[in-house]
């Protein structure tokens, strides 16, 4: 392939590793030294991750975890635009400030679906594998060019930017990825099989609208355990989604998956954990119930389950 | 089912509970519950260390999704995006609490769909644009709300933007969700493409718009209900000032 994934990961190492680099350099940060080193840990994972030992990325990523679960990530100053700049600059680009912000999902759509067949001498222009991220990444340096010609900015204010949203994002950028790898670590230690277990030998899956019932319900349920999609869809799909759901009755695996991730947003919506979610906007909105959101969600996600129980069953 | 089965590795699972449950930093609890896990499932220290980073090396495209877009936003964000976007919707202030709400649904969840999940959110949009914009469109019509009812109109806004973001991004075929379940399905052996994962994704974000939907036009109609019965002579108040 002509344009593989692995130039993304070097190129997020990268501004990583810039970010890291001006975070330390920050002396408005009062935690700059453990923040730089938890945005260099991981810029270290993106650059050169495939090739170090696993067992020293994973010390990495608990240093990482140490690190945020003591409050050491921290976020500097940074300088906008005044009040009265932003407004004139709104003023005057007005709706050309949408084009490279819809920029970012029309090439990446362009790509995965027209780029993907192209060959340049036999060799695929995009990697096959991962065709769709790699029209992500073009498409956000295409809209990053588009941005700074449009606004006459330079792409090292650019990296002050992403720089600054990066540090508001803190750990919660890490986050995600924490959760996925504790997916396939419950994997491999047989979380998935003793939960299938404890489903199989109390629930009879041998009606096809229990084993769909039993999928959905439990990734709604393991999703408010965990308060996310993402750490419930391994197990449950491990445990129950492909050796039941396709491996007895056949179903397609899209649709299981599809169907199955957003059951576990209905969990979403139920629990105080996506407190992301729930509980701030509770709390930004001034409500004097904290589970206000919550309890206005309700309705909705148990009306999605049923929904989601009736199409899983006649779509699989 | 004839082997026996090992359940101490729930006890990862026991510990995601607890350390939630007693609000910890999430990375913390969740490096925490990895070792929990490998530990109950009998593995070696080295074995733990070793699955973690190589499940870390391999879902780097979660972030990636979230990082790389940011320097764009940023910029766009720093020559007032934010702004001229707020002052773009606002021309919808005429309608009712519970149309603006579906409106604002659809917004989300088709720019949502479409990769844009950065356009919506609880800080940027919904606290200082849609809840006042909502509370203000049903003020016009049956002046100052009840508490509860005024609680239940801002927490329904809330949660208008959580139902259109949820039922919406994964429909995006570069998401983050998507990435992950065609990585998890691949290490099962299925090779799915994740433009077809996307697709089966649509009855479902319908209906969650209808059912939404719905919802939030019954809301409409409580208003009504519930108002006129507290000022029955003017049920509309001062239609003039919008």
């Amino acid at each position: 392939m002509i344009i593989s994934i692995q130039y993304l990961y070097w190129l997020a190492g990268v501004i990583l590793a810039i970010t890291a680099v001006m975070t330390v350099s920050d002396k408005s940060n009062p935690k700059r030294w453990s923040t730089g080193l938890f945005w260099g840990l991981f810029a270290v994972a993106f650059l050169v991750g495939e090739r170090l030992p696993p067992e020293v990325v994973g010390a990495g990523v608990l240093v990482m975890a140490l690190i945020a679960g003591f409050g050491g990530v921290g976020f500097g100053k940074h300088e906008n635009l005044s009040t009265k700049a932003s407004r004139e600059s709104a003023g005057r680009l007005g709706n050309k400030l949408f084009i490279p912000a819809l920029a970012i999902p029309l090439v990446t759509v362009i790509g995965a679906l027209f780029l993907k067949d192209i060959k340049l001498g036999g060799v695929p222009l995009l990697d096959p594998a991962n065709s769709t991220f790699v029209s992500l990444g073009i498409g956000s340096l295409v809209a990053l060019a588009l941005a700074c010609w449009l606004t006459r900015d330079t792409p090292v204010q650019a990296m002050r930017e992403s720089r600054r949203l990066t540090e508001a994002l803190g750990w919660a950028l890490v986050l995600p990825q924490m959760l996925a790898m504790l997916g396939l670590l419950f994997n491999d230690a047989g979380v998935g099989k003793a939960v299938a277990h404890l489903a199989t030998a109390y629930i009879d899956m041998d009606f096809r609208l229990v084993a769909v019932m039993v999928y959905v319900l439990g990734m709604a349920l393991f999703t408010i355990i965990m308060g996310n999609g993402f750490a419930a869809f391994p197990v449950m799909t491990g445990g129950i989604g492909v050796p039941v759901l396709v491996g007895m009755y056949g179903a397609n695996p899209a649709v299981m998956a599809a169907i199955g991730m957003f059951s576990g947003y209905c969990g979403t919506l139920l629990t105080p954990m996506a407190a992301n979610y729930n509980i701030v906007p509770a709390a930004l909105l001034e409500l004097p119930d904290k589970y206000a959101v919550i309890k206005a969600q309700v309705p909705t996600a148990l009306a999605m389950l049923v929904v989601n129980i009736v199409l899983l069953y006649v779509l699989m | 089912m004839q082997t026996a089965i090992n359940l101490w590795p729930l006890l990862g699972v026991l510990v995601i509970i607890i350390g939630f449950v007693l609000r910890f930093n999430p990375m913390l609890v969740v490096a925490l519950a990895a070792l929990a896990t490998g530990f109950a499932a009998s593995m070696p220290l080295q074995t733990i260390l070793a699955t973690i980073g190589t499940g870390f090396i391999k879902t780097r495209t979660l972030p990636l999704i979230i990082l790389l877009p940011l320097a764009v936003i940023g910029l766009l964000e720093r020559h007032g995006l934010r702004l001229h976007a707020q002052n773009w919707i606002a021309r919808f202030t005429r309608l009712t609490a519970g149309r603006l709400l579906i409106a604002y649904l659809f917004v989300r969840e088709t720019t949502a769909a479409l990769g844009l999940t950065s356009l919506g959110g609880h800080p940027q949009m919904v606290r200082p644009l849609l809840a006042p914009m909502a509370e203000g469109a049903a003020e016009s019509r049956f002046g100052k709300l009840p508490e509860a009812l005024r609680i239940k109109l801002l927490a329904l806004c809330a949660a208008t933007d959580n139902v259109g973001l949820f039922f919406g991004e994964d429909i995006f075929v570069a998401f983050g969700a998507i990435a992950l379940m065609h990585t998890f399905l691949l290490g099962s052996g299925i090779d799915v493409d994740p433009m077809h994962i996307a697709f089966w994704g649509i009855p479902t974000a319908i209906c969650a718009f209808v059912i939404h939907a719905i919802r939030l036009q019954r809301f409409d109609r409580q208003l009504a209900r519930e108002l006129q019965s507290i000022a029955p002579a003017s049920p509309t108040v001062q239609e003039s000032a919008q």
